[in-house]
């Protein structure tokens, strides 16, 4: 693991400044709350009419997906331009790469029209990372492979913080698929990372094997967990996983696993449900819970935008002008 | 200086005091305060972050934000500036752009507790609580009771 991509230390009343994103583990305790307070800033500029400032005039930012994913690329857009940044969109399908350039020549071909961040998503873990050895632009990582989604996480830390005031000590319960997650695994480190408690829920075949070596509760039971927790955090059946047979049936799944509105009463009065989205309704929750008051789905949407600005008002600052 | 405003804008009319953080947010509580002492009305005061609008972000950074708010539409009002220390002026043309942003104010005006010179845009205060000749590189320090304990004005040498 190369360190390439910490903060770096603060220095004159200034912020430190992110260098890359790439993982959750390499935010430490202050640059988490750093992202999470500068994003508190963007949220309220969201309440306002004229909702852009001319923060990033001048820069570019380059959404580079080679998976689908309409809503994280959405949401780094608008961030990208309520900043002023330009935006461009590069996705892999109908550009070179289903020619068959490689990530290589594509970044270097990014990097050669001058582009200042790049907002990467990719189904290999690590191409974010070896992304930052091929060009001078920041990086983001916008979910890779099986490994993280940083900006998921740091949007769920926030969504979380503004509803409780706090993250010491709260106790979220992360259900389903966590062993293809990779919300789940920037989640958890960033809920470590912040002192909260997790107890991890689901179906042996989809919990990580190495799960006893993360800090966390197991457990395969859902209703035992509801009363003690303050977040219950569902995560998305991919039922493009069906077929490898990881679980019986989704009807099974959603029997065992799912929020219906029975498992919904058992929670603690104050408690959240939170879903990455996007949502299968019947399956990990019913209708009725995805529309309950304590859902905080649409929030965690709406959160995405100011945490991403966030991300992005602290990477592009500084140095990088300098680059020409 | 809340006299002279009120000289300008007799009973305070259709005015908006926005404090430019740091300093600025106390002082323009403060004169919002001594307004009504004087006038017995309420000015709608709000505060202002300039972080966003600065013109030095791509060489200096990010610096932290702080709360940005709009006490009422600013279309069509008197919006004075307040801030502690004027200077190169380019805070203020932040400043200005930004409330420029969020609609259309009939005049902007700058009250500034010290004006220590060396503008390099041009900008000049309407209100002014002191003018202090200073040397370029020479700081200029106010504290207030609300962020630092005391309430002061030091010129000190550069660090």
């Amino acid at each position: 693991m190369t360190h390439d991509h910490i903060l770096d230390p603060p220095a004159g009343g200034r912020t430190g400044g992110l260098s890359h994103l790439l993982d959750m583990q390499t935010l430490d305790r202050g640059s988490i709350t750093e992202i999470l307070d500068t994003a508190r800033a963007f949220h309220e500029l969201a309440a306002r009419p004229i909702k852009k400032v001319p923060t990033l005039r001048g820069r570019t930012v380059c959404n580079l997906f080679f998976e689908d994913s309409t809503r994280t690329r959405v949401s780094f857009e608008i961030a990208a331009k309520r900043l002023s940044a330009d935006v461009l969109n590069f996705s892999a399908k109908g550009s070179s790469v289903s020619k068959g350039e490689s990530l290589k020549d594509t970044a270097l071909t990014l990097q050669a029209m001058g582009v200042d961040a790049i907002v990467v998503r990719h189904h290999a873990s690590g191409a974010p990372l070896q992304l930052t050895r091929w060009v001078d632009a920041k990086v983001l990582n916008a979910g890779d492979g099986g490994h993280q989604h940083p900006t998921q996480a740091l949007l769920d830390l926030f969504t979380i913080r503004e509803h409780f005031g706090r993250l010491d000590g709260l106790h979220v319960a992360v259900v389903g698929d966590v062993l293809h997650s990779r919300v789940a695994r920037s989640l958890v480190q960033g809920l470590a990372t912040m002192s909260a408690g997790v107890t991890l829920v689901g179906p042996p075949t989809l919990l990580p094997l190495a799960a006893d070596r993360w800090d966390v509760d197991v457990t395969h039971d859902l209703d035992p967990v509801l009363g003690k927790v303050d977040v219950v955090y569902l995560l998305r059946v991919q039922r493009e996983r069906m077929h490898e047979q990881f679980i019986p049936s989704i009807r099974e799944y959603g029997r065992l696993w799912g929020m219906d509105r029975r498992r919904l009463g058992q929670l603690a009065e104050h408690a959240a449900i939170m879903h990455p989205g996007p949502m299968n309704r019947g399956i990990e929750l019913t209708a009725d819970v995805a529309d309950a008051p304590n859902a905080l789905i649409t929030q965690q949407v709406a959160n995405g935008v100011a945490v991403r600005m966030s991300c992005l008002y602290l990477m592009l600052g500084g140095e990088t002008a300098d680059r020409g | 200086m809340a006299h002279e405003i009120l000289e300008r804008h007799p009973l305070a009319a259709d005015l908006v005091l926005m404090g430019i953080h740091s300093r600025g947010v106390p002082l323009a509580g403060r004169l919002a305060r001594d307004i009504e002492q004087i006038e017995r009305v309420s000015v709608p005061t709000g505060t202002l972050d300039v972080a966003l609008y600065r013109d030095d972000y791509a060489r200096m950074g990010p610096r932290p934000l702080e709360r940005t708010h709009f006490p009422v539409d600013t279309e069509g009002q008197t919006v004075i500036l307040v801030d502690d220390v004027l200077y190169t002026g380019r805070t203020i043309r932040g400043a200005m752009e930004a409330v420029i942003d969020q609609g259309r104010p009939a005049a902007i005006e700058l009250a500034a507790l010290v004006d220590r010179g060396h503008r390099e845009l041009p900008i000049r205060a309407d209100y002014v609580g002191k003018n202090l000749p200073t040397a370029a590189d020479e700081i200029v320090r106010v504290r207030v009771v609300e962020h630092d304990g005391v309430d002061t004005v030091s010129i000190e040498p550069a660090e």
